[in-house]
């Protein structure tokens, strides 16, 4: 099984600071990884880096065999690697529904500016798969509700049906669970998790609660000081109190629940 | 070499007069994020009061010292009463709307000033002419300099020295940077951020004024000065950066510069040059010469 | 938001083009100025859906009304299609090559670089002698189709020209609203990120956005010049730039609609505080200009908006 994305010797660093060092990782296409690691640990600069949000110092980006290193993210969102927000992004001043629209209009408009010229705004086949992104996600009933007022873990799931309106192969989730309540988490990821099955997606998630990663997770990577320290299965890793020590500090489950709103 | 000598000090006295103009709107910016419009109607009112009030003074034969003095203090007076009634009564009801929406309100305060200056003033134009010739002329290697213009340079050298050390001196500048910095954090400290602007609107506008009554002896002072001088103002300050004083300083040396530079050697570029300047460093550096960029967050 | 409002809006300019004849002289002729920098308008609205104010959209309007006076100054060509063609290709080019800067920044530093530009083209004129210098020049009137009507018609038969013009944009600003091109104006002003990560080029979407605007003001210019036969450097000065956003901003930047309306109800508004108050009529305008924004931030279009806005939500 060849891997659908593969990094090799990536490396990321601002000024003296090293956000990223030496990090080797190939994922074979469905797998689900979970990506933990304290704050600062270089997760999100790792998405950002496959996303294209970051340049590179040193290393190579490989998807679906085709060097995308450095490429715009725009670029890499056409090959097929989407991504949701720890902050989501969605459009403040248009409604749930039509956050959805934009998503799938442009999906459907492929081909750039003059297909973004010459594609109605309303395209029927656009409106029945927002529609149907929304019942997949669960968040029909906020259909009409301004984006700008909806609730926490509602952003968060319009945030990645976006994402996933463009019929990613690749999707990663920037802390898809942080600022909304413990019991809402596994509900959150269960919808998300659902909505992704069969659709062939592989999927890289950061996240910080090791009960979300030890359910969801096939592979695990942690990150510490910009360095990936532990690649396995969720219970090797999470069983390595080596790990637990770096991550989660000594206390484990109550620092990383009050941690969760960053 | 003359002509060297000759846009070296155009351009100093040039630059003197564009740093007394920007200086108020940088500050203003710098600390309440509205680039202010209506400064050029401070210019315009502050120009207007010194022409009428230092032209009746030196009628009355009074000694000279005390005109200038006058000048300031009618100034001083202008800005006080335009910024305090701006600020409280327009500038307060927008605050935390759309950046571009503040300056458009800026822009109808700035339409009404222009009007009212018919009203206050009338149509004709004023020629202050006595400071001139109290300060007579000097004489350095072939070139006759006005008296007037080399104290112009002092005051506004003065006055950048003054402003950048009280900023970092002085309990109420340290203050201020405070507020430049972030807002929300000089709130959190327990800063009065509603008196702090009101304080610097007023402080602007005085500098505004002060800069209309500096060079009223130097010009007709007539409808539409204002309107001149606000977009030369908004090029120094853009230049050195929307809200740094220090930044206002290297603005005007620049365009007052360039300009005098233009006049005499290629006059048919003088008004091109200083905004083809503003649009060089807005491609090279938008955040001006001096300002810090700010980071994009994600 | 169906195609009725297209429909309602063509018969609204078919209606306007059947009762010029029977209005007054000053009134045509007032409405053939405001429609003409409606177009402007138009191209602001365009941009303010993006949330980019330009300082400086007095440049292309400029562009446009030069490309006419030059046109009857230095050649023969009088017919008025040419000239229009000519004057929104030009100003479309500067638009597209001023984009390259301009669509890389945004808010008021977009703004202040719109400002310089359009200071540069006011430098550059005033002290052009072959360009007019600050007195500007004459512009001949056009033929249309080889005929030049004379006296009253002449002025009537611009009124229908720039009605056309302005039903014509009017109708493909329309249209490109409702393309996903069009459309995407709002996110690119609310998340370019999340846009960016959704496969669009917001600075490209930016630049298309700039280039019709540009093409709208230089129309409009072209269109000005001709009604006025007359050009100068003040087309270009920021007083100028700054009238088109102040009319945005009143006709509340809503809808294509509003810049028609917008355009009419300030031509409108400045002639009568300019028969009530001559020399001060500023302070008119000014105060109105104020109290649309304290108290109807949406503008006057918003009036109308408020009562449609709660759509079903079924």
């Amino acid at each position: 099984m060849s891997a659908i994305l593969a990094v090799r010797g990536l490396q990321k660093t601002f000024g003296s600071v090293v956000a990223a060092r030496d990090i080797n990782v190939a994922v074979p296409p469905l797998q689900t990884v979970g990506i933990i690691g304290a704050n600062g640990a270089g997760k999100t600069t790792f998405v950002n880096m496959i996303t294209g949000h970051l340049r590179p110092s040193k290393g190579t980006i490989v998807f679906c065999d085709r060097d995308i290193t450095g490429r715009p993210s725009r670029e890499i969102t056409r090959l097929g690697i989407a991504r949701s927000f720890q902050i989501p992004q969605i459009f403040q001043s248009l409604s749930v529904f039509e956050n959805m629209c934009a998503a799938t209009a442009i999906a459907h408009a492929a081909g750039g500016l003059p297909a973004q010229l010459l594609t109605p705004w309303r395209a029927p086949g656009s409106l029945r798969q927002a529609e149907a992104a929304l019942e997949l996600f669960r968040i029909a009933r906020y259909r009409d509700t301004p984006a700008a007022t909806l609730p926490q873990g509602v952003r968060k799931l319009l945030d990645i049906a976006m994402a996933v309106a463009g019929s990613p192969r690749l999707l990663l989730l920037d802390e898809p669970t942080s600022g909304i309540t413990i019991e809402e988490k596994f509900e959150l990821m269960d919808v998300v998790m659902s909505a992704l099955k069969d659709r062939g997606i592989t999927v890289l998630f950061v996240e910080h609660d090791m009960d979300i990663v030890a359910r969801y997770a096939d592979r695990v990577l942690a990150f510490y000081d910009g360095a990936v320290i532990a690649d396995g299965s969720p219970a090797q890793a999470l069983a390595d109190p080596r790990i637990q020590e770096l991550i989660s500090g000594p206390q484990l489950k109550p620092a990383t629940r009050s941690a969760g709103h960053a | 070499m003359l002509t060297a000598f000759a846009i070296l000090t155009d351009g100093l006295v040039y630059a003197a007069y564009l740093f007394l103009v920007g200086v108020g709107l940088t500050l203003i910016f710098g600390v309440m994020r509205i680039l202010n419009v209506a400064h050029g109607s401070f210019y315009a009112y502050g120009a207007y009061a010194a022409a009428v009030a230092v032209g009746v003074y030196f009628d009355a034969g009074l000694p000279a010292a005390g005109g200038f003095l006058l000048m300031v203090l009618v100034a001083m007076a202008v800005g006080l009463v335009l910024g305090l009634i701006i600020e409280r009564g327009v500038l307060r009801r927008v605050y935390g709307r759309d950046e571009v929406v503040v300056v458009l309100v800026t822009y109808a305060v700035f339409l009404i000033l222009e009007d009212a200056i018919k009203l206050i003033w009338g149509p004709d134009s004023y020629a202050l002419y006595q400071p001139l010739g109290v300060t007579g002329t000097v004489d350095v290697g072939g070139l006759v300099l006005s008296g007037y213009d080399i104290g112009l340079v002092a005051f506004a050298g003065l006055l950048a020295a003054a402003g950048s050390l009280a900023l970092k001196r002085t309990r109420w500048g340290r203050l201020l940077t405070v507020v430049i910095f972030d807002r929300e954090l000089a709130a959190a400290f327990g800063i009065n951020v509603s008196v702090v602007y009101t304080a610097t609107f007023v402080l602007g506008a005085m500098l505004g004024a002060l800069g209309g009554a500096a060079m009223a002896p130097k010009i007709s002072v007539t409808l539409g000065i204002g309107v001149e001088v606000i977009v030369l103002a908004f090029a120094v300050v853009v230049i050195g950066g929307l809200g740094s004083i220090d930044g206002a300083f290297i603005g005007a040396l620049v365009v007052g510069l360039c300009r005098a530079a233009a006049v005499h050697l290629v006059p048919q570029i003088e008004l091109f040059v200083i905004y083809a300047v503003m649009a060089l460093v807005l491609v090279l550096r938008p955040q001006g010469l001096f300002a810090r960029a700010q980071p994009r967050k994600i | 938001m169906a195609p009725r409002s297209i429909v309602i809006g063509m018969l609204a300019f078919l209606l306007a083009a059947a009762v010029a004849p029977a209005l007054p002289t000053w009134l045509v002729s007032l409405a053939t100025v405001a429609f003409a920098n409606a177009l402007v308008v138009l191209g602001l609205v365009i941009l303010w859906r993006a949330g980019l104010v330009p300082f400086g959209q007095a440049l292309y309007y400029a562009v446009g009304a030069y490309s006419v006076a030059l046109i009857t100054r230095y050649s023969g060509v009088r017919d008025v299609l040419a000239m229009l063609a000519a004057a929104a290709a030009l100003s479309g080019l500067v638009g597209y090559l001023t984009g390259f800067l301009l669509a890389r920044y945004r808010e008021i530093f977009f703004s202040m670089l719109s400002l310089a530009l359009s200071m540069i083209l006011y430098g550059v004129l005033v002290k052009t002698e072959t360009l007019g210098s600050t007195d500007g020049f004459h512009v001949d009137s056009p033929t249309y189709f080889g005929a030049a009507p004379q006296g009253g018609m002449r002025l009537l038969v611009l009124f229908w020209l720039v009605l056309a013009c302005c039903s014509l944009s009017a109708l493909l600003v329309s249209l490109y609203f409702r393309s996903v091109a069009g459309a995407l104006a709002i996110p690119a002003r609310d998340s370019e990120i999340r846009l960016e990560f959704l496969g669009v080029s917001v600075n490209r979407l930016i630049h298309l956005n700039l280039v019709i605007a540009a093409t709208l003001a230089g129309i409009g210019g072209a269109l000005a010049a001709i009604a006025v036969e007359h050009v100068d450097p003040d087309m270009s000065y920021w007083t100028t730039s700054g009238g088109f956003v102040f009319v945005t901003i009143l006709a509340g930047a809503g809808s294509v609609a509003a810049a028609f309306v917008g355009s009419l109800l300030f031509e409108l508004l400045k002639s009568i505080a300019y028969d009530v108050l001559p020399g001060t009529w500023q302070i008119f305008l000014g105060a109105v200009l104020l109290l649309t924004i304290l108290f109807l931030p949406g503008g006057i279009g918003s009036l109308f908006m408020r009562r449609r806005r709660p759509e079903p939500a079924s």
